[in-house]
């Protein structure tokens, strides 16, 4: 394997626009079938950011826990975290959702969709590391009862 | 159709991201993920314009879904920017990892809201 970067490798461009493809597809159908009320909160966008954030903090601390990354690792890490897991969640549409909920005069949901998102967002993801640390911790250790 | 165009602009997001991060990364190392937040500020740039186009008729609905649904949704990313946040606190750098979560979150709207006006200005009749 040589130390070319990764973007630069079609091959692993190929990987995450694969992805990609299948993230924004999963995403385009939870917007079908979740509510998406015009002024209201957006539960779909919503949804993908914090369920993509949990399994995006699930994946890359199981990966990182798994040690040096190989090829094996290296696609499953650009195709499904970078890939589906990155298209599947969405920042324009929570900024777009935001701005249009300001614009529409809803500043206190406005905000509150914002901050929440984030505040949220960061939470899930890390239970997601914290899971899987704690699915993978080392055997051996004085943790281990 | 739509449908099928909106993911192929999803699976080309993704990589144009991928390829900007990896870009980003290979030239400047800062203290903040700063490749995510370009790359979620100019995708929510560009889904303001498109959503401001809407408004005002230029192009149709499925313009928004291709382009915006599709490219600016894989392109931009909520997950990748919770984790590099998770780490920042992880790391004890707490500071930066408030300011990488609310910072991204004001320049993204404020960059979404100077979509919407720029397409006004520009398409607006």
């Amino acid at each position: 394997m040589s130390g070319r970067p990764h973007h630069t490798d079609p091959r692993l461009v190929a990987v995450v626009a694969a992805g990609g493809v299948v993230g924004t597809l999963a995403r385009y159908g939870l917007n079908q079938v979740l509510p998406h009320p015009a002024g209201g909160l957006p539960v779909s966008t919503l949804t993908e950011n914090l369920v993509g954030a949990f399994l995006l903090g699930v994946l890359l601390e199981s990966l990182v826990r798994a040690g040096a990354e190989d090829r094996r690792r290296r696609v499953i890490r650009l195709g499904v975290g970078t890939g589906v897991l990155g298209g599947f969640t969405t920042w324009s549409s929570l900024a777009f959702e935001v701005q249009q909920l300001g614009a529409g005069g809803d500043v206190r949901l406005a905000a509150a969709y914002g901050v929440g998102s984030v505040v949220a967002g960061f939470v899930t993801c890390s239970l997601g590391v914290l899971l899987a640390a704690s699915l993978r911790r080392p055997h051996g250790t004085e943790d281990d009862r | 159709m739509t449908v099928l165009l909106m993911a192929l602009l999803g699976g080309a997001g993704a990589a144009t991201r991928f390829v900007v991060d990896g870009w980003f990364r290979g030239r400047w190392s800062t203290r903040l993920p700063f490749a995510t937040i370009v790359i979620n500020t100019t995708g929510s740039l560009l889904l303001g314009f498109l959503g401001g186009a809407l408004a005002t008729g230029a192009v149709g609905p499925s313009v928004l879904v291709v382009a915006g649904t599709g490219f600016c949704g894989g392109y931009t990313t909520f997950s990748t920017a919770m984790v590099e946040t998770v780490r920042l606190a992880q790391a004890g750098a707490y500071r930066r990892a408030v300011l990488n979560a609310f910072g991204s979150l004001v320049v993204t709207v404020a960059a979404a809201a100077l979509g919407v006006a720029l397409a006004d200005v520009l398409l607006g009749r």
